[in-house]
C-alpha cells in the first residue's frame, strides 16, 4: 500500500522536473529576447539590403553655356548563375560581339573568387562591363532568350572637348582614407579625385538615396521593405557653370603645345578665370572607362608631369613682372615720389653694377623705370626702404612691412582658388633672413635680387595673373575662381568679396601708365594691339639655375575698363619678349577679335610649331641604370 | 488491491473537453504559424489555398478532426483487445518501410502509397503505448520481475532499433521517453539516477576533453571527483550512516590536502593521479565496509563507482568512433565546443537570431524577416517555434510554453484519475510523448538541446505527425471517457 502511494507521488516528481525544464526555457527565452538586443541587429542585417540609389552627377558648362562634362549611361551585362538555363551561347556571343573563347574567359573571371570576392551564384554578377548603346539595344531585344542575364545601367563621365583635363579633374572609386574621413562614402562609390570634380565634389555629387530591400538566405532580393516606405530618392548633383571660355582655353592649349608652362587669364571685375592653361596637359576622356588605369599610369610616368596643374602648383621667380609691386610699395611707403629719379649706369652702382641693366635714359623716375624695366631703380628703392631708420626701427621691421604689402597683393599664400593643390609660392619674412644670415644685422644689399623678383621670391602663374587683375582694378582683386555659377545656390562669399591691396589708387594709375608705356615704347612692344585695344604689360625674364631663363608676361587690357588680366609663363622660354609676349598677344587677339587676323597668322603658326621642351625634366627623371 | 485514488465524481461518459479545447487551440495556432512561416513575399498564397502549406495543413487538421471523432466512437474494448495485433502490424509496417522506402532527406522512413506519404514511425508511438498498457494491465503483473522487465524492454527497444535503422534517431529517442511510464509504474529511481549520471558523465567527459590535468583530461578529472561525491550521496541515501559519509569524504579530502602540501615543496604534482588515488581510497574504504558489515549495498556502490569510471573511459571512444561526424558536430555545437555558424550551427544560430530579434512583443504576424526570407531552415516543421518567437516575442513564446505545460499537466491529471492500469499506463505514455517532444523541440530551437529533428506536436506542419498525435491523444480521451466511476 505504501508502495502504491509512493508511486502516485512520483507524478509530482515528473511534474516538478517538467516545470524546472520549462522555467529554464523561459529564462533562455528571456535571455535571447529581452537581454540580447544584438539578435535584432543580426536579423536586420540579415534581412535588409540597403541599396544606394546614385544621383546623376552635376554637369559642367563653360561661361558661354557650352556643355563640357555630362553623364553617359553605360550598360553592364549581369548574370545570375542559378537562374541560367541552357541557351544558345553562340547567339549570345554574337549579340555581345565576342567570340566563344572570350565568353569562356569572362565566365571564368566572373566565377573566380580571387578576382571577384563577392561571387554568389544567387545574385547578379558582373559578366561584361560597359556595353555601348547599340550593344545594349541588341541585347535588350533578345534578353528573353537568355534567362539569368540582366542589364544594369550605370553612368560614366563624358567630355565634349579634349581640353582642360587638369581643371575638370577626374572621378574614380573612393579610397579608404576618404571613406574613413566622410561616412557619406561607401566602397564602390565614385568620387572626384582632382580639379573641379574634387573641389566641388559636394556640389556635383548630389545626395545619395537609399532603397531598403529584403534579402533572403541566398542573397536574393525579395522585394521592398514595407513597399518602400523607408526609401529615399536621390537628389541630383548641382550643375556648374565655369568662368572659363572653352574656345579661349582650347586655343591656349594649342599655343602651349610642345611647351612647358602656363597661361592664366582672369576677368578683373569679377575674379572669374577665363582660361587656365597648364602645359603639358591631357584629354580628360583618357581618365574614364576601362582604360583609366593604363592611361593614368602613362600620364604619371610622363617626365613632363602632365598631371601637375602648373598654373596653380608651378612656382617661378616672377622676375620683372614683380617690379610693379615694388613701385607700388615704395610709393605707398613714401620711399619715393612719382618724381624721384635714380641713376642707372647699366647696372646698380652701389654693388659695382650688379644686378646688371640694359641701355636706357638715366636718371629715371618710376613710370619710365617700369616701361624700360630698369633693375637699378628698384634696387635703389628697395635699399632706400630697408635702410630707412627714421621710418622703421630695424631692417627687420622695414622688411616685414614690405612683405605685408606683398601678401595684401596676393603673394606668399594660396589665393584660395576653387581648385585643389594650389601652392603658396614664397615671400620670405625678416625672420627667414635672420636665420639664413644667422644675425639680425643684414641689409638690403645682401638680398638685393628679390627687389627684381629673383632670389627667394616664388609665385604661381595664377598669383602673377592676379597681380595683373589688381593693377587693372587699380587696387583690389576678387579671389580668382573657375566656377562662376552653382545651380540653385549662390557662389561662396570668398569669391564675391573684394580684397583691398591697401595701396592708393593714384599709385596704381602711375603703374598702369608705366605698363602702358612698356607696350607702346618699352620692353613689350610685341603686344601692342592699338588701335584695337590699349594693352598694358610687363615682361619678365626669370633666371633659372637649371637651364634657360623662364619667359614671363603679365598684363591686362584694355587700359581703361579692363576686361582681362593675363599671365604667361613659358619655362626655358628665355626673354619675356621671345615667347611669353607673342603668346599673350595671340590670346588677346583671340579674346578681343574671336579670331586671329591675317597679319598675325605667321606668328600663330610659328608659336604653335615652336618646341621648347626643357631637357632638365627628362634628365632628372631618367631611370638610373 | 483497493483503489484509493481519485474520488471525484464525473458525469458518466463525457469526453474531457478541456483537453479537446487545448487540442483545437494548438492546431489553430499551429495553422496560423505555418501560414506565417511558409508565407512567400513574392507569391503569397491565401490561408485556405491548397497549393500552400497552410492550406494543406488545414486538410490535415480536417482529417484529424474526423479521425478524432471516429476514435471516440469506437468501443474502448477494441483498443485493449487488438493492442498486440496493432503492435505486430506496426512492427511489420516498419520492416516493410525499411525495405521499400526511398531515401528522403537522409532517412528511409517514408511510405509512399499513391498520392499519400506516410511515416509509420509516427503511428508507432500510440501503438507502443497501447502494447505497454496491455502488458501492464495483465493480471498480477509486476514490473520488477525479470521476465516482465525483459518483455517491456523488448516492446520498446524493438521499434527503437527499427527506426534507428531508418535513420530516424529523433523518433527512436521519443520511444525511449516511455521510460517515464516505467518510472511511474515502479522502476526504481536508481535506474533514472544511473541514466542521469551517464548523461552528466558524457557531457563533462566530452566537453572538457581538450585540456589535460595531469594524466587525466579535465573532463575525466572533474568526473572522477563527481563519482566520489555521488558515492557519498548514495551511501547517505541508502545507508543513512552520517559517520560513513564523513569518513569517506574526509579520505578523499585528505588525499588532496596531502598532495597540496607535497606540491608546496616544489615537487611536480600530477593532479590527475591525485584524483585517481582519492577515487581508489574511497573505493577501498567501501570494500572494507562491505567485508566488515556484510551489507550488499556497499558492494553495489563500489560497483557503481567502478562502472562509472569504466563508462567515463569509454565515452571518448563512443563519441569519436561510434557517432557519425554530423552527430558529433551537433553535440559539439550544443556543448558550445564549436562555433560553426555556417555548418551544423547555422540552423541553431539563425533560429536564435529569429527568436532573439522578436523582443518583448515580437514583430507582428507575417512581419518576421528571419522566417519570411528563409534564413531558418525547416521553419514550418521542426523550427516552427522560431516563427512564434520572432513574430510574437517573449510574451507569445512564453504563453505557448505555459499553454503546453498546462496541457501536459491536464493529461497527467487525467492519467492519474484512470481506474484501470491500462488507462493509466496509456495516459502516462501520452504524457511522455508530448512532454518529450516539447522539451526536445523547443530546447533545440532556443539552442539548449542538440539538433534532433522531431516536430512540435500540433504546431509543426505535417500530416503523419498530426495524425499520429491526434490518434495518441484521442484514444486516451476515449479511454478516459469510459473509465469506471466511483
Amino acid at each position: 500500500m505504501s508502495n502504491y502511494n509512493s508511486l502516485t507521488k512520483r507524478r509530482y516528481i515528473i511534474a516538478a522536473v517538467a516545470v524546472i525544464i520549462a522555467l529554464v526555457y523561459v529564462v533562455q527565452l528571456f535571455h535571447l529576447q529581452i537581454l540580447s538586443p544584438q539578435y535584432r541587429e543580426y536579423a536586420d542585417s540579415n534581412a535588409f539590403l540597403r541599396r544606394s540609389l546614385y544621383p546623376a552627377r552635376g554637369a559642367i558648362y563653360d561661361r558661354k553655356g557650352n556643355l563640357l562634362v555630362y553623364n553617359r549611361p553605360t550598360y553592364d551585362v549581369m548574370m545570375v548563375v542559378r537562374e541560367m538555363k541552357q541557351f544558345d551561347t553562340l547567339d549570345f556571343c554574337r549579340t555581345l560581339n565576342i567570340n566563344k573563347e572570350s565568353f569562356h574567359s569572362l565566365d571564368a573571371d566572373m566565377r573566380d573568387r580571387r578576382r571577384n570576392p563577392g561571387y554568389s551564384s544567387y545574385t547578379p554578377q558582373l559578366f561584361m562591363p560597359q556595353l555601348d548603346v547599340k550593344g545594349y539595344g541588341l541585347l535588350q531585344e533578345k534578353l528573353y532568350k537568355f534567362p539569368g542575364i540582366y542589364i544594369q545601367s550605370r553612368t560614366e563621365r563624358q567630355y565634349n572637348f579634349p581640353n582642360m583635363g587638369l581643371i575638370l579633374g577626374y572621378v574614380a572609386e573612393v579610397d579608404k582614407n576618404k571613406m574613413a574621413a566622410d561616412p557619406y562614402y561607401v566602397r564602390g562609390d565614385y568620387v572626384g579625385k582632382s580639379g573641379i570634380e574634387l573641389s566641388h565634389e559636394e556640389d556635383l555629387r548630389g545626395e545619395k538615396g537609399v532603397e531598403v530591400l529584403l534579402r533572403d538566405a541566398h542573397g536574393r532580393v525579395q522585394g521592398r521593405y514595407e513597399e518602400g516606405r523607408h526609401d529615399k530618392a536621390p537628389v541630383s548633383g548641382r550643375d556648374l557653370t565655369l568662368g572659363i571660355d572653352i574656345a579661349l582655353q582650347a586655343y591656349g592649349e594649342q599655343l602651349m603645345h610642345n611647351k612647358v608652362g602656363s597661361i592664366v587669364m582672369i576677368e578683373p571685375k569679377t575674379g572669374e578665370i577665363l582660361c587656365m592653361v597648364s602645359a603639358p596637359t591631357y584629354d580628360p576622356s583618357l581618365l574614364t572607362g576601362n582604360t583609366f588605369s593604363a592611361n593614368y599610369q602613362s600620364l604619371e610616368n610622363n617626365p613632363y608631369k602632365p598631371l601637375i596643374n602648373r598654373a596653380i602648383a608651378g612656382t617661378y621667380p616672377p622676375g620683372s613682372t614683380f617690379k610693379p609691386t615694388q613701385g607700388l610699395i615704395f610709393l605707398q611707403e613714401g620711399i619715393i615720389t612719382p618724381e624721384s629719379r635714380y641713376s642707372c649706369y647699366g647696372g646698380y652702382p652701389p654693388l659695382g653694377g650688379r644686378p646688371a641693366c640694359h641701355g636706357h635714359a638715366s636718371p629715371l623716375a618710376i613710370q619710365y623705370a617700369l616701361s624700360t624695366s630698369c633693375n637699378s631703380f628698384f634696387c635703389y628703392g628697395f635699399n632706400g626702404m630697408l635702410s630707412n631708420r627714421t621710418k622703421y626701427a630695424t631692417v627687420g621691421e622695414a622688411f616685414d612691412v614690405w612683405k605685408n604689402h606683398l601678401v595684401n597683393l596676393g603673394f606668399g599664400y594660396p589665393l584660395g582658388v576653387d581648385l585643389p593643390s594650389e601652392k603658396r609660392g614664397f615671400i620670405p619674412n625678416s625672420k627667414f633672413y635672420s636665420n639664413v644670415f644667422k644675425t639680425e644685422r643684414w641689409n638690403a644689399h645682401n638680398i638685393i635680387s628679390i627687389a627684381i623678383g629673383q632670389g627667394e621670391i616664388l609665385a604661381t602663374p595664377l598669383q602673377i595673373a592676379n597681380l595683373g587683375a589688381t593693377i587693372a582694378n587699380r587696387g583690389y582683386f576678387y579671389t580668382p575662381h573657375v566656377v562662376k555659377e552653382r545651380k540653385g545656390v549662390s557662389l561662396e562669399e570668398t569669391y564675391t568679396t573684394r580684397h583691398e591691396s591697401g595701396i592708393n589708387r593714384e599709385y596704381f594709375e602711375i603703374t598702369v601708365n608705366g605698363m602702358a608705356d612698356a607696350v607702346t615704347q618699352g620692353t613689350c612692344r610685341g603686344i601692342n594691339l592699338a588701335p584695337l585695344v590699349e594693352v598694358c604689360g610687363k615682361t619678365g625674364t626669370a633666371e633659372n639655375p637649371h637651364g634657360d631663363d623662364h619667359s614671363l608676361f603679365m598684363g591686362f587690357a584694355p587700359k581703361d575698363d579692363p576686361q582681362i588680366a593675363i599671365a604667361v609663363v613659358v619655362e626655358n622660354g628665355r626673354f619675356g619678349a621671345t615667347n611669353a609676349v607673342p603668346i599673350a598677344r595671340l590670346m588677346m587677339q583671340q579674346f578681343f577679335r574671336g579670331e586671329i587676323p591675317e597679319s598675325d597668322q605667321w606668328l600663330e603658326k610659328s608659336i604653335i610649331n615652336r618646341e621648347i621642351l626643357p631637357y632638365a625634366y627628362t634628365r632628372t627623371t631618367l631611370p638610373t641604370e | 488491491m483497493v483503489y484509493q485514488g481519485n474520488k471525484e465524481i464525473v458525469e458518466k461518459g463525457r469526453v474531457d473537453w478541456t483537453t479537446v479545447i487545448f487540442f483545437l487551440l494548438f492546431v489553430m495556432l499551429g495553422w496560423l504559424n505555418i501560414y506565417a512561416a511558409s508565407y512567400d513575399l513574392e507569391n503569397a498564397t491565401g490561408l485556405f489555398d491548397l497549393s500552400g502549406r497552410a492550406g494543406m495543413q488545414l486538410v490535415w487538421i480536417g482529417t484529424s478532426l474526423l479521425l478524432a471523432f471516429a476514435l471516440l466512437k469506437i468501443d474502448v474494448g477494441f483498443y485493449e483487445i487488438y493492442a498486440f495485433v496493432f503492435y505486430l502490424a506496426g512492427i511489420g509496417l516498419l520492416l516493410v518501410t525499411l525495405l521499400v522506402a526511398q531515401e528522403i532527406n537522409g532517412s528511409r522512413s517514408w511510405l509512399i502509397i499513391g498520392p499519400v506519404r506516410l511515416q509509420p514511425a509516427e503511428f508507432m508511438k500510440f501503438i507502443i503505448a497501447l502494447a505497454m498498457a496491455k502488458v501492464f494491465n495483465s493480471y498480477g503483473f509486476r514490473l520488477m520481475e525479470r521476465k516482465n522487465l525483459l518483455l517491456v524492454s523488448a516492446i520498446i527497444l524493438l521499434p527503437v532499433m527499427l527506426v534507428i535503422a531508418q535513420s530516424e534517431t529523433g523518433t527512436a529517442l521519443v520511444y525511449l521517453s516511455f521510460i517515464l511510464v516505467l518510472y511511474r509504474e515502479g522502476l526504481p529511481g536508481g535506474f533514472l539516477f544511473v541514466g542521469i549520471a551517464s548523461i552528466v558523465y558524457f557531457i563533462l567527459g566530452i566537453k572538457f576533453s581538450d585540456t589535460q590535468v595531469g594524466m587525466l583530461s579535465r573532463g575525466e578529472f572533474i568526473t572522477t571527483i563527481l563519482i566520489v561525491i555521488f558515492a557519498a550521496g548514495l551511501v547517505w541515501s541508502y545507508m543513512k550512516r552520517r559517520g560513513v559519509v564523513t569518513v569517506l569524504l574526509l579520505l578523499a579530502a585528505t588525499t588532496f590536502l596531502t598532495a597540496f602540501i607535497v606540491s608546496l615543496f616544489s615537487v611536480r604534482t600530477d593532479w590527475g593521479l591525485v584524483a585517481i588515488i582519492a577515487f581508489l581510497v574511497t573505493g577501498l574504504y567501501l570494500l572494507y565496509l562491505f567485508f566488515r558489515y556484510r551489507k550488499k549495498t556497499y558492494i553495489f556502490i563500489f560497483l557503481f563507482m567502478v562502472s562509472s569510471f569504466a563508462f567515463l573511459e569509454s565515452v571518448e571512444y563512443v563519441f569519436y568512433d561510434v557517432l557519425q561526424p554530423h552527430q558529433q558536430m551537433r553535440i559539439k555545437v550544443t556543448l558550445g565546443m564549436e562555433q560553426d555558424l555556417s555548418g551544423a550551427g547555422y540552423h541553431v544560430g539563425q533560429s536564435k537570431i529569429a527568436i532573439g530579434s522578436g523582443g518583448l512583443v515580437g514583430k507582428g504576424f507575417l512581419n518576421g524577416t528571419q522566417t519570411k526570407l528563409k534564413y531558418v531552415p525547416e521553419q514550418d516543421t521542426d523550427f516552427i517555434f522560431c516563427t512564434i518567437g520572432e513574430e510574437h516575442g517573449f510574451i507569445g513564446s512564453t504563453l505557448i510554453l505555459i499553454l503546453f505545460m498546462a496541457f501536459v499537466f491536464r493529461l497527467l491529471h487525467l492519467a492519474e484519475r484512470q481506474t484501470t492500469v491500462f488507462g493509466r499506463v496509456y495516459g502516462y505514455a501520452a504524457v511522455s510523448v508530448f512532454l518529450f517532444h516539447m522539451i526536445i523541440n523547443v530546447g533545440m530551437v532556443i539552442g539548449i538541446m542538440p539538433v534532433i529533428g522531431i516536430p512540435l506536436p500540433f504546431f509543426s506542419y505535417g500530416g503523419s505527425s498530426l495524425w499520429g498525435f491526434t490518434i495518441l491523444l484521442f484514444i486516451f480521451l476515449r479511454i478516459d471517457k469510459s473509465r469506471k466511476r466511483i
